[in-house]
Parts: C-alpha cells; structure tokens; sequence
C-alpha cells in the first residue's frame, strides 16, 4: 500500500507555488503534458477557481437577473500519487468542481494547472491530450453507461476516440485486460449495462476511466449509490488500482468515514468555498473551523454505545441557498461563534494567527476568524 | 391537544383487539412479484413485532425486503404484480390482510402513517402545504376549513417550521429538503397514530440536517409513545435511535438483537460483515475487509442459506438447509433476550 | 469458497485475493436466464411477439405493402378500363373470390376491386413518404435544438411554433391548389412541409433529456466530439419516443391524403388511390353505398394497422407510456 508516498504528501503545503508552463504551441503544451512527475510533486494546481451559473430571464432575448456561485474562489494542490478528498453537503459545489477539474464546464475565472499548463483555457488537440490523463468515475453507474452499447463498446470507446492509445487489433484485447483488472470476467465483453448489479457498473465505469492510463481520477462520489456490502469491495479496488497504476485521486464524497479511509488529505468545502483543508488526521481529530466540527460530531456513529457519551453539535437551519450567500463568512448564519465581524468581513483560508508557527495538528488552513480546537468525537 | 382525548375515547375498530397483543406482529409474512423474468421472492417468511413506544430498525441492502416488508403492512403493494402468498399483520391482535378493505382503511393511515424517504414526490406540488396538512382533519374528523388551517399551524409549529403561520400557506417547493420531511412527519403525525413506519427517512437529506430530523423523530415518538418502524441500510443511524433491530437478508430476517448487543456482539456472519467493512481508524491504508460478491438475484435466491455464496463461514450444509432463527445464547447456554440468528454456525459467529 | 482475507496480507496477495473474490463473485452472478446478449430492441421485439394487436396490424401492413408493390399478384383486371355495361353494377358472383367484380363497379362500370387494390400503392406512398421526410427534417430541427439550446434552440423553436401554428389542411390545400398535376410526391412534399412540426418537438425534447444523460458527460469527458456524441449516444437514446410517434402518425398521413383527394386537392387522376374513389362515390352515395363502401373500408384497415401498429411498439419500447 501507499504507505511511504503518504508520508511524503503530508509534509507538503495545500497551496504551493505555480510553475507555468511557456509552452505556447500545440505541439509544446502536448510535450509539457507528457512529461512525468515525480511522487509528491503538484500534479494538479488550483487557484482562486469560480463558477458562476447565470439565472436569466427571457426567451429569445435574455437578461442576467443573477447567478448561482456553485464555486466561489477555491485554491488547492493535488500531488502526484495521493488521494484529496473533498467533502460537503449538496449545494456545496464539489460537484462542479469536479466538473471544472474536468474541463465539463467552463470556468468563470480562475486557473487549474496540469502540470504548470493552466487547462481551462486550452481547446482542440491539446485539450484532447488533457483529457486523456485526466478521467472520472461518476456517481451513479445506473446512468453513467450507455444502455445501448455493450461493456465492450463502452471500455472500448476512449481508444476509438483516442486511436494513438491502442492500435486497432489490439483493442479487444485490452478491454478484455481491463475487465479483468477491475475483477469482471472477460468473458462478459458483448453484455449490455442492465444485464449487472450496481457494483459490477460502477467496475465496468472504473475500467472506462482507466482505458486511456491517466494520471488523475476525479471520482464523484463513486461509491454512494452502492450497496453497504459492496462499498467496501470498490473501495478496495479503488486503492489497489492507485497502487498499481500510480493514480493521484480527488475523491469527492460526502460519507466522511470513507473518505477518512482512502484520503491523504482532506478539504471541506461549503456553499462554493473551501472552509478548512488538510491531512485527514489535522482534519478528523483537530478541526478548527464550527463547520467541521458541526459535520464531524452530526455524522451518526455506528457505535450504539456513542449515543449518550458524545456531544453532537446540532445546527440550527439549512443551508443557504448559493444564489443568494450570506455576506463575509458564509457559514455564519447557522454558526454559534457568529460576531459581527464575520458579517463584514470574508476569512482567508490560511493557518489561523493562534495557531502559527505552533507545532500543533491544529495549525493547518482553516477559513474562520475565530478558529479553535473543539473536541467531538466524530465520525471513524 | 383536543384531537387526543377524541381518538383515546371513541370507539375505534382496532382499538378493541386484544390490549395484552404487541402493537404490531408480522408473522411469517412472504410477499412475491411475478415478473416476465419469473417470481421474484421479495420476502420469505418475516417475523417481527414491535409495541408502544418501541423503536424497531430494520436494516438491510436494496432488495433485502425491507421496504416491500412496510409497503405490505400498509397496504400500499401493488398487486398485481405483487402477492401475499401467506402470512399475517396483526395490529392489535387482529389480521389486517383478512379484514374488510373499510376496516382496514380506518387503521391504516390513522393508527398507522408512514413516512416516505422522498418527501418531494410524496406531496402534491399543486396544493399549499397547509392545505394538505389540513386535509387529514377535513377528511377524517370533518373541521371546518378554518379549523383545519389552525390545526395545520399548530403542526408545523410541533415539527419546528419556523415561521408556520406565514409559511402555511406555501408550496411543497418553496420549502428545503429538511423541511419537506419536517411537513411528511407532520402529516404522519396529524391523526396521532400509534405506529409510525419511516422508510429511510433521512437518507435524501444533507448530515447536518438528517441530524435535526432524526432527533425531531425519536422525540415526537417519546412524547406521544408511538411505536416506530425505522428502515434504513445506514448502520450510523441505527445505532443513534434504535432499540431493537432487525437485520434481513434476501427477504428474511437474519439477525435480531437489542441494538447495543448487536455491534458488540453480531451473531450471523452477514451482520458481522457489514460492521467489518465500516472503514475504521485503524485500518487506514490498509485494505477494507470486504462481504465478497453481490446481493442474489430475487428470481434466483440460492438454495439453503441464501447467504452461503458470499459467507467465509458456509458449510456443505449451508447450501442445503435453510438455517431458522435460533434463539442465541451465552457459551453457558443462558438465553440472550431478543435475540436470535439465522445461521447454523450461530455459536461459532458470536463466541468465536 | 475460498475466505477473504481479513487479516491485512501483503498489498499484493490480498488485491489479488480481492480480485479472485470478485471474479467469482461475478460468475456467481451472472444471468443464469441467458448467456446471449439483451438490448432494449431485443427486449421490445420479444415484447411486440406476444402482443396480438402487433401481430395483426404487421400482418395486415405486410398484406398492404405486398399490395402495394406488386397489385397485379392479386387482380389481373385493369383497374382503369371501363365497361359501361357493368355501371353500378353490384351482383357479383360470389365464390368466385379474387376476381374482377367481388366488389362489383363504379359508375364508369370499372372493377372496385381492382380499384381498391391499385389505390392501395398511393395511398401508402404518400405515408410513407410523408413519415421520412417528417422523421428525417423534424428529427434533425429536433436534434439541433435539443442539442444546442441556447439561442439555436430558441430560433428553431420559434420556427416550429410557426409551422405549428398553420392549420394542417388550410396550409395544404393553399399549397396543393396551386398545382394543376398532382403527382404522389407533390401531395407528400406538401404535407410534409407542414407535418414536421410534431416530430420536431418530441425530438427536441428527447434528446434535452438524453444529452443530461451521465453517459453523454462521461462521452465528453474522454473527448469525444460532436458527431459521436449526437449519433452513438444521444441518437440510439432518443429515437424511441420519435419512432412511435411517426409510426401512429403515419395512418393519419394516409388519412390526411384521402382526405385531400376527396376535398378534390389531393392526388388528381389517373392516380389511382382511395381517397379519389371515395371522392367519386359521394354523388351516387344513396342508391349504391358500395362503391363508398369498400375504398372507405380499406382506408380504415390500413389507417388502423398502422395506430395498432404505432400503439404496440410504444408499449415495447417504453412500458411506462402507457
């Protein structure tokens, strides 16, 4: 297992310096986007990522009456070989930035640097390559097949589209290879997406993702829409294929205790912002930020004993809607620590004044003025 | 509340069974479907009671029966292509699949009410909330349109709605998800039933909130004594509210146990599985253990066990004879309350 | 059964423990119904076989079709040759089926049943015709607007609410009445223009619904252009709807066309086709119904074929529909 990547990862910043690529041509940005990179070096690099919906008015002529801040100014580093993983309520725009990271949506403004080459404002062939090293694994593997293609078809298609990968003759072969890999038997090539339970899609949809040998995968809550008992089992194979194809992940969930599990780091984001990032331990066991701490102690615990013994931090309300954020810090409106100054002004993300230069778990990026370690016994 | 000393006092059908029989037995009840593909065992023989009062989780994957279990019991199956081949719903003591459709309408939704885990599809976008709230004491205690909106106020009120009187008046959309399943248990709650069945009440909703409602459930039950039926295949949520649980299996009851028993100690190898692959601290970077293989196919369920594919433990006699619930005891052979296991290695799953 | 390791092995020997586990997982799995491959065209077609009301009305559209194509299989009689001797005349010599006068004549002592089997050609050219061309024009409107939204959606939409909004027959007619010859296709082109519009709108809003599709996301997510996208994924998904609609419409393109040459602005003669015949028989209607009786008879067969025909393959492809 990863054990030793892991270490290495964890020493390393959320946010680090961006070195951008001067390739300019086709054929350079192609050469850039081929090289290697070395295990716990920034592979991917967000910065100050925003997505705006518009809400319009009007039929042939339309008016912008508003906008949905889906995401809203989010900055993070994924290195080469670990897992990120994002977690939040819906609505909280992880879902889009999923989106962004794969070049499904159009950023508003912001950059994310594939390897030091800013990918939201590439088009045509070097975007082709991009997306070539960059995969997803969707959340729900009833939808995310093509009911009228057979697994064959569907495993096949990034090498028709993508015909340098893998020359034609072989092509049968290497989807047979990758159905084995994901642990599907060879043999089912010619069946249709309905002819297999929920867990056998979503390892027909991880071999998808793996035809084209990327570098990162964006899962989006992979394996949320599964059964309990077979949860465990893409997990499983998730970790696996990251050790034996050298995959960095964004691991987008909202089931804290798994993304304990596979995560090297973890960022919890609310209404389009990034409230609090860090290693999972910083996270799970010294979280700073009221929103974490809300999550974390909310979670039921598969521990009947818990019930009495632990303090739950209910929160008052819902979440606002993201057409219309609080101003300053967007969690204030169901915060207990709530003052007027974050009303008025929006936090940072950054290490908390009370916590640098201190070598404590606590000192991590945490976006709260008023950050401190509360004890919850949370959820794993 | 006025409504309760007139439902407490009147004569009710139901109410006049036997005082002494648990709230709700199900007993022995199978309920099939028949398909093009062939007859799909939704359920095969499940037993289960629960009183005033009590919380029973039932807890199971899709496709364990678990939610066709409830759909039988409030008459909401759709026959054809659904059956009820053989079985029983006692409430009260008395058989409700034998009753007269009036009779039974009379228990069903104002001793019984259920709360769906979708609370969007399950009002009507056309009409305020208020109106459907009201609804219930139109039709079935014959208020006057004004009362009933009072009434309605007065229920929001109890399921926390802030704002209820002006918010009365609006529609199903104009409320957030939490609040949706706020009006569902409202309505659940407008004729004070004594058994309430909630089918994975939470699952749609964000944890901060699913924390809120579920709290809100176990105390509206305390306050009126209320028996509840909680379905769910989250064992977090079990473990916060549940007294009794009951884990199923392709259509049947695997494992019964009083909830603090059953994480401590599982006695059937499938339950024992699903707590093994809750991620845990210790484990991290190391691989989850995992129930190998899927859930069986409802037209195919295996022969024997129907868990035998998939359990370390299974035995030549596993694929033969369908294990009954067999009462668990200690090594010494003293009986453990409530609890029982479906598995014919029951001893070597809980004593190791 | 081999047991999974729960004990942590090496990385090695347990990931290749899980993928065994799995493997035969997935054998234990596996339909045991068939090994051969369903789709949903399979699925339908299994469907539509036991469906009585398919297996008529395609047996009667085969019959039609037969009819259609080679006339001269089931009368060897000139449906265009007069024998004023046989005017009206209605006696037919029965047990002699299939021949020249088993329906008897028209007022120009012409075979009704030849007549009849003749007409059979025209009237389900122009449906046919009709129904490509509304499927081909409509499906692409549909496909573009559905596909692209935004202001080519909302141009394109304008455009069918106009077409929409020209009455049927009022616009065909205007159209029909300033050709003095008029040819099969001529009748087709026309009710064409102006009978894409339903298509149009079913298709577009299929294929808004398809291209939400997760699939579609996934299919752009590896870099897949627009061609593929529209045709591999969008297309094979959202044809369903479109092909149900254009199989009942087209009975009532057949309908429509009858209804035209009656009204004298449809197919113009020597076009043999039932509508013109039913035309005919409208003056002599009271003393000899028969000569109305028969082309009106098979209109409605053929009409009904087609809607049964229509009806059943909706049931097959979506049996939420109905």
């Amino acid at each position: 297992m990863a054990e030793t990547g892991k270490k290495d990862v964890a020493a390393t910043p959320n946010v680090s310096e961006v070195h951008v690529s001067d390739a300019s041509t086709t054929q350079e940005v192609e050469a850039v986007l081929d090289a290697p990179v070395e295990r716990g070096e920034p592979i991917l690099q967000v910065r100050n990522l925003v997505k705006h919906f518009p809400l319009t008015q009007g039929i042939l002529f339309k008016k912008q009456v508003g906008a949905v801040k889906a995401v809203d100014g989010v900055s993070f580093d994924l290195y080469q070989g670990e897992t990120l993983g994002i977690v939040g309520e819906s609505g909280c725009g992880k879902s889009t930035v999923a989106k962004l990271l794969m070049t499904l949506e159009t950023a508003t403004s912001g950059e994310v640097f594939y390897k030091g080459q800013d990918i939201t404002k590439l088009s045509g062939r070097a975007l082709k390559a991009v997306r070539r090293n960059i995969q997803m694994v969707f959340q729900d593997p009833y939808t995310s097949l093509n009911p009228r293609m057979t697994v064959g078809d569907i495993i096949g298609e990034p090498f028709e589209i993508h015909p340098e990968v893998a020359p034609k003759g072989d092509r049968r072969k290497r989807v047979q290879e990758l159905l084995d890999v994901v642990g599907l038997n060879p043999e089912y090539i010619n069946r249709y997406p309905h002819q297999f339970s929920g867990g056998q899609r979503q390892r027909i949809g991880i071999a998808r993702g793996l035809a084209l040998n990327p570098e990162i995968i964006i899962c989006d809550e992979p394996v949320s829409a599964l059964d309990v008992s077979v949860q465990a089992q893409v997990i499983n194979l998730m970790e696996k294929l990251q050790d034996e194809f050298n995959l960095s992940y964004v691991f987008i969930a909202h089931d804290l205790s798994i993304v304990r599990h596979i995560s090297d780091r973890v960022g919890v984001m609310y209404l389009g912002k990034m409230a609090e990032i860090g290693t999972d331990a910083e996270i799970y066991d010294h979280p700073t930020h009221p929103y974490t701490q809300a999550l974390l102690s909310a979670v039921p615990v598969p521990d009947p004993d818990a019930r009495e013994r632990r303090e739950r931090i209910i929160l008052t309300g819902d979440v606002p809607s993201p057409a219309n954020p609080p101003s300053g810090c967007r969690f204030r409106t169901r915060c207990w620590k709530a003052q007027d100054k974050c009303a008025e002004e929006v936090p940072l993300l950054a290490v908390p004044q009370v916590f640098v230069g201190k070598s404590t778990p606590a000192a991590h990026e945490s976006a709260c003025h008023f950050a401190e370690e509360k004890d919850v016994v949370g959820a794993a | 509340m006025t409504v309760t000393e007139k439902t407490a006092n009147a004569p009710e059908p139901g109410t006049d069974g036997d005082k002494k029989a648990p709230l709700l037995e199900v007993r022995d009840l199978h309920v099939e479907f028949h398909t093009r593909e062939g007859v799909a065992k939704a359920v095969n023989g499940v037993n289960y009671t629960v009183d005033a009062g009590e919380t029973l989780a039932v807890l199971g994957e899709s496709g364990s029966g678990k939610s066709v279990t409830a759909q039988a019991i409030m008459g909401i199956l759709d026959m054809p292509p659904g059956k009820i081949p053989q079985g029983q719903i006692l409430f009260r003591g008395q058989d409700m699949l034998t009753m007269s459709a009036d009779e039974r309408r009379k228990i069903r939704g104002r001793k019984i009410a259920m709360i769906f885990q979708d609370a969007l599809s399950s009002l009507n976008p056309v009409l305020s909330v208020g109106y459907q709230l009201g609804e219930m004491y139109r039709v079935h205690q014959g208020l006057s349109k004004k009362e009933a909106k009072a009434k309605a106020i007065e229920l929001m009120d109890r399921v926390r709605i802030p704002a209820a009187k002006q918010r009365v008046d609006d529609y199903p959309h104009q409320f957030s998800g939490g609040m949706r399943q706020r009006i569902m248990i409202a309505m659940a709650l407008a004729l004070e039933p004594d058994l309430i069945i909630a089918d994975e009440p939470t699952t749609a909703l964000d944890v901060t909130v699913q924390a809120q409602v579920m709290d809100l459930l176990a105390e509206l039950q305390q306050e009126y004594n209320m028996g509840l039926i909680l379905i769910t295949h989250d064992l977090g949520v079990v473990a916060d509210v549940a007294d009794k649980i009951a884990v199923m299996y392709a259509g049947r009851i695997v494992e019964t146990a009083p909830v603090h028993e059953l994480y401590k100690r599982p006695a059937h190898p499938y339950t024992k599985g699903l707590l093994d692959s809750i991620p845990r601290l210790d484990q991290k970077g190391q691989e989850l253990y995992a129930i190998k293989g899927l859930p069986p196919n409802l037209l195919r369920i295996p022969a024997g066990c129907a868990f035998n594919p998939r359990c370390p433990m299974a035995q030549e006699t596993c694929g033969v004879d369908v294990p009954v619930l067999h009462q668990v005891t200690e090594r010494d052979g003293t009986e453990l309350a409530g609890r029982g296991s479906a598995c014919h290695f029951w001893k070597e799953t809980i004593h190791g | 059964m081999p047991d999974v390791t729960k004990t942590p092995g090496t990385a090695a020997e347990s990931a290749a423990e899980t993928a065994a586990a799995a493997g035969e997982a997935a054998v234990v799995a596996a339909p045991a119904s068939s090994g051969k491959p369903r789709s949903l065209w399979s699925d339908a077609w299994g469907d539509l076989r036991r469906n009585p009301f398919f297996v008529i009305s395609a047996l009667l559209i085969v019959l039609l079709l037969v009819m259609a194509a080679w006339p001269s299989l089931f009368t060897s009689t000139n449906p265009r040759n007069g024998d004023l001797t046989h005017h009206f005349l209605t006696k037919p010599e029965y047990g002699d089926v299939f021949s020249a006068d088993w329906f008897g004549y028209d007022k120009q002592g012409r075979s009704i049943y030849a007549r009849v089997i003749y007409g059979a050609r025209a009237s389900i050219s122009v449906g046919v015709l009709v129904t490509i061309a509304v499927t081909l024009l409509g499906g692409l409107v549909g496909m573009i607007a559905g596909y692209y939204g935004g202001w080519v959606d909302s141009v394109l939409s304008r455009v069918t609410d106009i077409f929409f909004g020209i009455p049927f027959f009022l616009g065909s007619m205007v159209i029909l009445v300033s050709f003095s010859d008029r040819k099969v296709w001529v009748v087709a082109s026309a009710m064409a223009f102006l009978g894409w519009t339903q298509i149009a709108r079913v298709m577009r809003g299929s294929v808004i619904t398809t291209k939400q599709s997760d699939y579609v996301t996934a299919a752009r997510a590896l870099g897949a252009g627009t061609g593929r996208i529209m045709f591999r994924h969008i297309l094979p998904n959202a044809i369903a709807p479109v092909i149900v609609v254009a199989t009942i419409a087209l009975g009532g393109y057949i309908a429509a066309e009858a209804t035209l040459s009656y009204l004298g602005l449809g197919l113009s003669e020597p076009t043999i086709s039932w509508g013109i015949d039913i035309s005919d028989a409208k003056d002599s209607i009271r003393d000899n119904p028969h000569v109305m009786f028969f082309p009106a008879g098979m209109l409605c067969i053929t009409v009904l074929a087609f809607i049964m025909l229509g009806d059943a393959v909706r049931d097959a492809l979506d049996p939420k529909l109905r």
